[in-house]
């Protein structure tokens, strides 16, 4: 099949793209995506843990048919990870090789050229020569710190690096930014004030179905339904942690692993640990599983 | 539709328009939002209202909280005209209102100031006075909060926005150079390439410090009446200086967060009783924390934050929900805090069911009836250790 990696045209064709790729996505979001990709700004996803935030972004690169740049966020990361870093080992070999009759001055400006620079994601993502700009994914930005949230504000508003011993490095082609948070914190409203904004919320049962089907294949028709329908039951329920559509789908294959083609009371019970994470969640759920097997095989 | 085409003229003003409501329901919908909106119509097949809506949704929102405003807010402006939708169903964001004249009125029910307390205050009499060898200052560090006139309360403001204290700090993972600490080897190493490739000096780093986040639920209910003032003026004082989160709840939980954040601590007062619905109310704290347990704690507990809790323990919910909750949220927290101000009362013994049920969750267990008690628990929190209490 011929993959049409041109910038989608309409809101349809982003949609049609997304489904192609297995990703059920709603309108809203291909809407939010097509104006992000038109207005070239970055695109701003939040929602619960588990809903295809991360998802979403790897299959726009698919679709654009884009190089995928990740920038996984923690707490305390700084431009040495995010931008660049001197390769300084392989700058004091060099130096300790050269002749001691050598021009220092031409010996520095050679170890301070990009030949000895460590690119890290956001320089990657902006000195790219690629020839469909890259889509970079800047992954939980809610546990980085203030201090790199104040830098990224910068480096979106004019898509440029400075580095002292090599100039400034402006992006040809801006990347398309993707910026995901789980909410652990609020982002800085400047930072948003840049983005355009997508909630991705729960899904509702038919949608999930359909996601456990695109998704996890392995899991016979019936399951998938079964499976959905549960999950949608344990949301309802009054959780420490409401289990999200990745959860979902990991029970889903774990009960088709474990060769089951519809549920039953005791399958459930015994993988129950693949849809919740906390132990007293485990506990209160335990007492319903057969309310919830019942309800869900009804749906 | 070719990439320059222009949004039909009639349109503007009344995107214009729509705006302005965005603005006043409290969004953010200034020129800079305006002007992506109107690029972003130009993409969209305007005769699709869900895609008309998603455009503009994705442009003006930018926090989950704000969807259903937008989502009213759209309704009734570029709905067909309807009989049956009538204005005012907005549900509008709390904003700093203007003040009005019944304002001192609605405080004075809402926060337990009786009538006598009101006229009290007009009388310059009964300004606390140097007397019995005790400064003025030094009576009304001891006085209790719910014997204070109104001009008493805000010179008790005062006292608490100079409070000395911070909150004490805790390491982050961001390295800073310093003097000693582990070795800083990119430092070294950069150093070294200046001088010939010979390591002349060791540089060295350390972790910088921040303070810890603060996280303040407080109870409102009926029996807290008489120091709800007082608090929400201590979460304004504290809110200047410090990281801080707070709650309110009788018998829900509500973030007040962003009402603290305005500059004049009447507005933050009026917003307050007017965003807080249940103001007076009866008592659940084990369903309030249950609620901040699943909905805020995963966004706001991060970063090794202490959670301070002010109720008199007078609970009509159930205790054994009480005590699993906040079980849950000791473990979750650095440091878990109860301020009590019964305890400053003569012969107060923990003996509400509400009280019995929590106590083997604190941490701490304080009283909080005058600025004596609030300078207190701002020692505490200065000195807090790097571990947590006892876990």
């Amino acid at each position: 099949m011929q993959v049409n990696t041109a910038s989608p045209a309409t809101i349809d064709d982003v949609e049609a793209r997304l489904r192609e790729r297995r990703y059920i996505g709603d309108r809203a979001l291909a809407t939010s995506i097509y104006l992000a990709l038109k207005l070239e700004k970055p695109l701003f996803i939040e929602g619960e843990a588990g809903v295809g935030k991360t998802e979403a972004a790897k299959v726009m690169a698919d679709v654009l048919g884009a190089r995928l740049i990740r920038l996984q966020c923690y707490e305390g990361i700084d431009l040495a990870h995010a931008v660049y870093e001197w390769n300084y080992p392989r700058q004091l070999l060099h130096i300790r090789l050269l002749n001691e009759s050598e021009d220092r001055r031409l010996a520095e400006r050679e170890i301070f050229s990009p030949e000895f620079l460590l690119r890290r994601p956001l320089l990657d993502a902006i000195d790219n020569t690629d020839e469909t700009p890259p889509v970079l994914l800047i992954d939980e930005i809610d546990r980085s710190d203030e201090e790199f949230e104040a830098f990224l504000l910068e480096l979106l508003s004019d898509f440029q690096v400075s580095i002292p011993e090599i100039g400034t490095i402006k992006a040809k082609k801006p990347p398309f930014v993707v910026i995901t948070s789980n909410r652990t914190r609020e982002v800085h409203d400047a930072l948003k004030r840049r983005c355009l904004y997508h909630w991705i919320d729960y899904p509702d049962l038919e949608k999930e179905v359909e996601i456990v089907r695109a998704r996890a294949p392995e899991a016979a028709d019936g399951l998938a339904r079964e499976v959905a329908a549960l999950v949608q039951g344990l949301r309802g329920m009054d959780l420490y942690k409401v289990p999200g559509v990745a959860e979902t789908l990991d029970w889903a294959r774990s009960l088709a692993a474990l060769g089951a083609r519809s549920i039953d009371t005791s399958l459930v019970d015994a993988t129950l640990g693949a849809a919740l994470k906390y132990q007293e969640d485990l506990e209160k759920v335990r007492e319903k599983v057969p309310a919830l097997v019942e309800q869900a095989k009804r749906a | 539709m070719p990439e320059e085409a222009s949004l039909r003229p009639d349109l503007l003003p009344r995107l214009g328009a729509f705006a302005r409501l965005l603005h006043d329901a409290g969004l953010e919908a200034g020129p800079r939002r305006l002007t992506d909106a109107t690029r972003a119509l130009v993409h969209i097949d305007m005769k699709r209202e869900v895609d008309f809506r998603s455009a503009l949704r994705t442009v003006f929102v930018s926090r989950k909280e704000d969807i259903p405003t937008f989502e009213a807010a759209f309704d009734i402006f570029w709905a067909p005209p309807d009989p049956r939708i009538t204005a005012g169903v907005i549900p509008v964001r709390s904003r700093a209102l203007p003040m009005s004249p019944e304002r001192a009125k609605a405080w004075s029910s809402v926060l337990g100031l009786n009538a006598s307390q009101m006229n009290r205050e007009q009388n310059p009499r009964e300004v606390p006075t140097s007397s019995s060898g005790y400064s003025a200052e030094e009576l009304l560090r001891h006085k209790d909060f719910d014997e204070m006139t109104w001009l008493e309360t805000e010179q008790v403001r005062r006292l608490l926005e100079q409070a000395a204290w911070r909150v004490a700090e805790r390491r982050t993972r961001r390295m800073r150079p310093a003097r000693a600490g582990r070795i800083d080897l990119r430092r070294s190493a950069r150093h070294a390439i200046r001088s010939s490739g010979e390591l002349m000096k060791l540089f060295r780093r350390r972790p910088s410090m921040r303070r810890r986040p603060l996280v303040l639920i407080c109870d409102v209910s009926g029996s807290m009446e008489r120091y709800s003032r007082l608090l929400m003026i201590f979460a304004y004082a504290v809110a200047r200086r410090e990281d801080l989160e707070a709650f309110v709840f009788s018998t829900r939980l509500t973030r007040i967060t962003r009402l603290l954040r305005q500059r004049d601590v009447d507005k933050v007062l009026d917003s307050v009783t007017k965003g807080v619905h249940d103001f007076s109310g009866g008592t659940r704290i084990g369903t309030a924390l249950g609620d901040f347990n699943r909905k805020w704690a995963r966004r706001v507990l991060g970063h090794g934050a202490v959670v301070i809790i002010v109720s008199d323990g007078w609970d009509r919910g159930d205790p054994a929900q009480l005590a699993a909750e906040l079980d849950h949220l000791h473990r979750s927290s650095h440091r878990l805090i109860w301020l009590n101000p019964l305890i400053g009362s003569e012969g107060y013994e923990p003996l509400t069911r509400g009280m019995a049920a929590a106590l083997p969750y604190c941490d701490d267990f304080l009283a909080a009836h005058n600025v004596q008690a609030l300078d207190d628990l701002g020692r505490l929190l200065a000195g807090l250790g790097r571990r947590p209490a006892y876990k």
